[in-house]
């Protein structure tokens, strides 16, 4: 089977101003795959291109095999987008708004309420919009998005705004939508959100494609140290030049990930059963500042 | 249903959501009554004058208000869309950008048709029933009214239209939207009856004259309805003029009807080319 979406050496340029640089992917079916940057990293614009609204500067789009601009509507009747700060007319209800949405993508509106009740908005259903919440918005914004349960979706910066159950009730429903085989792009700029949700990642800076695969892969690309500390019961330890003493007792030093065992194996004989040992893996968070840090926002 | 009409369904649902057709529907219908109760003022009497001369004072009054009315409803369409962020939903639907906003286009329009018809209509019946005598041309010149109405209407919508396609923010777009009313009903008129001021008949040929009003939709409107029906023409103090511009009725309205086309499909070429 053909790569869902395939981009070949896309490059869109506003003006001066390049906001996409020879990016290069291709997605497999099923996927959850997450595009990772800072604001105005070009995930918005990257999200633009695949959707067929704007065309790419140079390089080829290809969507389900077709060109998205010149595609028509039989490709966009298959793919679901839940837009970053997602609006509608808020005279409207829920319901209403809905309804139009399912009429111009020629779905029935009879499946509305069940997509309603899937994002916890049927009690709203007939309440007006400008009365929702931020976080209720939102999940309107994906019920719209699953109208005709697409083939692709995608999601730019879905749970900015959303509070922790939210979050976790929205990729509950990212997960119920990957074990049907929908293939989901989303974008964001929270790493650590990601574990355990995303398949890939795509991490883009000014642009650019920076580092590609799973988050366990970047990890390893990224060799970041860990850091090891040692809290003695009785008095500072001396262990060697390498560590150094950050208070009464206490002493730590970092390793690279590779050598971690080897100083474990000479440390644990030189310690007395009642030091405490702590290890510090990089966190998410480390590894986003690793690819991304130093980058100011454009 | 087709996505043109599902776009203007919407468009209408939400303008009367937020009662913009009532207000202009009671506004229009409210002017049209107390001009009509009123209009005869000028000839000695307070009461319902007749049918031709609601006509003539409600066409002075389209000429300033629907330009407006419209301009409002229009600038917005496309700017606005894009402003709130409802625009770039919309493009990743299943419709052409033509649909899209022809869509819009026809359900603005609708609304615009709906309050001229609906208040001078109302004001036309109250004049029809209490008036004297309605003749056929009386009543043939009154339709006529109604309908290039909405004609004008139409064409400072797809001006408006224009104008929300071309400027990047909704600021710019309101001030642009009242420069052409300030030009198209006000200060082209001036300028066009100062040159013949100036000129007293010497350069400017009748051709010339005649062309220089098919220029201005509002024009177009003013000869059509005050210069068409000679009943009307002689209490409009037009008769002159009817006899000096050599335009037919049909040439106004295909004027008119220009006016609506022309920046309608240059904002669709427009909005179809742009890249965001």
């Amino acid at each position: 089977m053909t790569s869902p979406i395939e981009l070949v050496g896309v490059t869109k340029c506003y003006g001066e101003h390049v906001a996409v640089r020879d990016v290069s992917f291709a997605l497999e079916a099923g996927k959850t795959v997450a595009l990772v940057g800072h604001n105005g990293a070009g995930k918005s614009t990257l999200i633009k291109l695949m959707l067929g609204v704007t065309r790419p500067s140079a390089g080829a789009v290809r969507v389900l095999g077709i060109d998205p601009v010149s595609s028509g509507p039989t490709l966009r009747r298959r793919l679901g987008f839940l837009p970053e700060n997602v609006a509608f007319h808020p005279a409207s209800t829920g319901r209403e708004a809905l309804d139009f949405f399912a009429r111009l993508k020629g779905e029935p509106i009879s499946a509305n309420m069940a997509l309603l009740e899937r994002v916890g908005l049927a009690a709203a259903a007939d309440r007006r919009i400008g009365a929702y919440s931020k976080g209720m918005r939102q999940r309107l914004g994906l019920a719209q998005a699953l109208i005709g349960s697409p083939d692709i979706l995608f999601l730019d910066e879905p749970t900015t705004g959303l509070d922790p159950a939210l979050r976790r009730r929205f990729y509950e429903i990212l997960g119920q939508l990957r074990n049907r085989g929908v293939t989901v792009l989303l974008s964001s700029h929270a790493l650590s959100e990601l574990q355990g949700n995303a398949d890939r990642v795509l991490v883009l800076n000014a642009g650019a494609l920076i580092a590609d695969g799973s988050l366990s892969a970047l990890r390893n690309l990224a060799r970041l140290p860990v850091r090891i500390s040692v809290c003695a019961a009785h008095g500072t330890p001396d262990l060697g030049l390498e560590w150094r003493e950050i208070e009464e007792g206490r002493v730590t030093r970092v390793c690279e990930p590779g050598e971690k065992m080897a100083v474990l194996k000479t440390l644990l004989p030189r310690l007395d059963p009642a030091d405490a040992l702590e290890i510090d893996e990089p966190g998410l968070d480390d590894l986003y500042a690793h690819f991304l840090g130093g980058e100011v926002e454009q | 249903m087709n996505a043109i009409l599902i776009m203007a369904a919407k468009e209408i649902r939400e303008a009367s959501r937020n009662r913009w057709v009532l207000a202009t529907t009671l506004l229009l219908a409210g002017l049209a009554l107390s001009l009509s109760f009123l209009g005869s003022a000028p000839t000695g009497t307070v009461g319902v004058g007749s049918l031709e001369v609601t006509v003539v004072s409600l066409a002075s009054l389209s000429i300033f208000l629907l330009p407006l009315i419209a301009l409002l409803l229009g600038f917005d369409a496309i700017v606005g869309e894009t402003e709130r962020g409802t625009m770039m939903l919309l493009l990743t639907y299943p419709l052409s950008r033509e649909q899209l906003l022809l869509g819009k286009f026809l359900g603005h329009a609708a609304i615009l048709c709906f309050a001229t018809v609906l208040g001078y209509g109302l004001a036309g019946i109250v004049v029809g029933l209490t008036a004297t005598e309605a003749t056929p041309e009386a009543i043939q010149a009154f339709a006529t009214m109604i309908g290039s109405s909405v004609l004008l209407g139409c064409a400072f919508l797809a001006l408006g239209y224009l104008v929300s396609a071309l400027v990047r923010d909704r600021g710019a777009a309101a001030g642009a939207a009242v420069a052409i009313w300030l030009v198209f009903v006000l200060l082209y008129d001036m300028a066009v009856l100062g040159a013949l001021v100036a000129d007293q008949g010497r350069v400017l040929s009748r051709a010339a004259v005649s062309a220089m009003l098919l220029l201005n939709p509002t024009d177009a409107y003013r000869l059509l309805n005050l210069t068409s029906f000679p009943s009307v023409s002689r209490l409009a103090g037009m008769a002159g003029v009817s006899a000096q511009v050599s335009l037919s009725p049909w040439a106004l309205l295909a004027t008119l009807m220009a006016w609506i086309v022309g920046p309608l499909l240059l904002t669709v070429t427009l909005f179809s080319r742009r890249d965001r």
